[in-house]
């Protein structure tokens, strides 16, 4: 392997991160607009944060990203199941994370059934898809800040 | 007038009400009497496959909605007070002093010590009556408008709580539950018009970080769930002595509620607003100039039209499921051209 191709797959892969890292922030900041705080804690007052106090904005926005990372993991699984498997193996960590992340996805997806016109789940289950929702994504951020500390790695080369 | 406004404070669904229901218009009774029917059967269904009462979720066909005639409203009040009478016991009852809460700007929202106000909707008052001055053939007339919550078919309020408290009832019927709400009032930010009122003091934020989230419980018209639930009418429809308003399958009641209107050449309100209410009012005057004409404010809900507030964001709920088909043709695309170019 020359130097020059290994320089354009290191690029790639913080690509891959960034646009990861971006999506996940993005997700969180909308999806906490969700609960009624940004105005309370003076972030909605921010010049130019004004949107992150307006639900609805935040809600479409949240779906909107949402979609974004359904479509990025999905290309990430596919693409590794393709081309990767050979050459790089998943770590625990990244096992352990990906889990917590089909749990979001999950979690989410159902509320966003939920939210359609017509839904019947019960009361008692919504409250849980809420709860369980947040406390993914709570989990989520730590397990992140854990592994940057940590420097664990979602996969390594075989 | 009198003994019918004493009749419905007191003690409630005595005989002679019943028996008064019966004498009353065919039409009315026609619906009113398979909505006694519907609810005996949901029951029964419902105690048969042993679900709770409170099972969720509501396709608009199984909903219950009213009508609401305006023309026949007096403004007496009879509905207010009933209202106020039967669901007494669930108001709430404040712990004070309220606990600091932080930052300074959270508003207390207290209503304990003013229980009697009657001219808006407050945590102890969920329906109030509206008035508008209009001109009427030339003549000064004041229209009274019965203001509650308008369960509507596919509430915001309920669908974006983000801990699940408020939820929709089978038969349309959208509550807050006061055991889980925090009072955060995100509910009446998102309701089109901000219909539920909040009381500081009471609710589960007080065992939780009172001083850092939460801000109390909130309140508003439960169309009396309790009673439907038991095969009674809903406290305001069983008081009122101008049979303002009738109750029944939303199909049916929307269908009534087209005759009405074009028999007196009036207007609907609350059948397409916020894609659907289960509360229809007709009005022999259009709803632009009532709106215009009516007090509005804090607890003073607006006539405008309303566009449905969950829809554009549904309409994303598509986009989600072509997402990881979009994904996966991106990485099935790359692998093609990675085996095409021999890589
Ligand atoms: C990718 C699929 C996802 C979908 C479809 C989704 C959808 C949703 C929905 C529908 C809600 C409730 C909003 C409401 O209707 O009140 C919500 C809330 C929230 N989401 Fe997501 N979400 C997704 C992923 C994420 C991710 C990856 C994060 C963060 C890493 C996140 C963070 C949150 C937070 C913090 C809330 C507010 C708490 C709550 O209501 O439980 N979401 N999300
Ligand atoms: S709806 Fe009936 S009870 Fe209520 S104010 Fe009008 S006439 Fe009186
Ligand atoms: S009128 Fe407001 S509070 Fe009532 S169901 Fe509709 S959105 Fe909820
Ligand atoms: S339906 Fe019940 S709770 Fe609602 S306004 Fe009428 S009396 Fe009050």
């Amino acid at each position: 392997m020359n130097i020059r191709h290994d320089n354009t797959r290191k690029n790639k892969k913080s690509i891959i991160r960034y646009f990861y890292l971006i999506n996940v922030f993005f997700l969180i900041l909308t999806g906490s607009g969700q609960m009624p705080i940004f105005n309370r804690y003076y972030i909605a007052d921010i010049p130019g944060l004004g949107w992150l106090g307006e639900f609805y904005v935040t809600h479409y926005m949240h779906y909107l990203f949402a979609i974004i990372f359904i479509a990025f993991i999905t290309y990430i699984i596919t693409d590794h199941l393709l081309s990767k498997l050979k050459n790089i193996k998943i770590t625990s960590s990244g096992y352990f994370r990906g889990g917590i992340i089909s749990g979001v996805v999950i979690t989410g997806g159902l509320l966003v059934i939920r939210n359609l016109r017509g839904s019947g789940f019960e009361p008692g289950f919504i409250i849980f898809l809420d709860l369980s929702h947040l406390g993914l994504v709570i989990m989520l951020l730590v397990a992140g800040i854990y592994c940057a500390v940590f420097k664990k790695r979602w996969a390594e080369n075989k | 007038m009198q003994t019918i406004r004493n009749i419905g404070t007191g003690s409630y669904l005595p005989p002679k009400i019943l028996t008064n229901f019966d004498l009353r218009k065919m039409a009315q009774k026609i619906s009113r009497r398979s909505f006694l029917k519907g609810t005996v059967a949901t029951a029964c269904s419902l105690a048969a496959a042993g679900i709770p009462e409170s099972a969720s979720g509501a396709d608009d066909k199984q909903q219950l909605a009213t009508l609401l005639d305006i023309r026949k409203c007096i403004g007496c009040e009879a509905c207010v007070e009933a209202c106020k009478k039967v669901n007494n016991k669930k108001y709430p009852v404040p712990q004070k002093p309220f606990p600091k809460m932080y930052p300074d700007r959270v508003p207390v929202m207290d209503w304990s010590e003013k229980q009697d106000v009657t001219d808006r909707l407050t945590p102890y008052n969920w329906l109030y009556i509206q008035r508008a001055f209009v001109n009427i053939n030339g003549k000064e007339t004041e229209i009274t408008i019965p203001r509650r919550c308008m369960h509507c078919t596919n509430p915001a309020c309920v669908k974006l709580c983000p801990w699940g408290a408020a939820r929709q009832l089978k038969n349309g019927i959208s509550r807050i539950d006061p055991e889980i709400c925090l009072g955060g009032a995100k509910c009446k930010a998102v309701c089109p018009w901000h219909i539920p009122q909040r009381q500081t003091g009471v609710g589960l934020y007080l065992d939780i970080l009172p001083s850092l989230a939460g801000n109390g419980v909130m309140f508003k018209c439960d169309r009396c769930y309790n009673r439907i639930a038991e095969g009674k009418l809903p406290a305001c429809i069983e008081v009122c002595p101008e049979d303002v308003q009738t109750i029944g399958p939303r199909d049916k009641i929307i269908k009534k509620a087209h005759e009405l209107a074009k028999e007196i050449n009036g207007y609907i309100y609350g059948e397409k607003e916020n894609g659907g209410t289960n509360t229809i009012y007709v009005s022999p005057v259009p709803f632009q100039q009532l709106h215009k004409a009516a007090e509005k404010g804090e607890g003073k809900p607006h006539l405008n039209p309303v566009k449905d507030t969950m829809a554009d964001a549904n309409k994303l709920a598509a986009a989600m499921i072509i997402a990881p088909i979009a994904g996966l043709a991106a990485a099935v695309g790359k692998f093609y051209k990675m085996t095409k170019s021999g890589e």
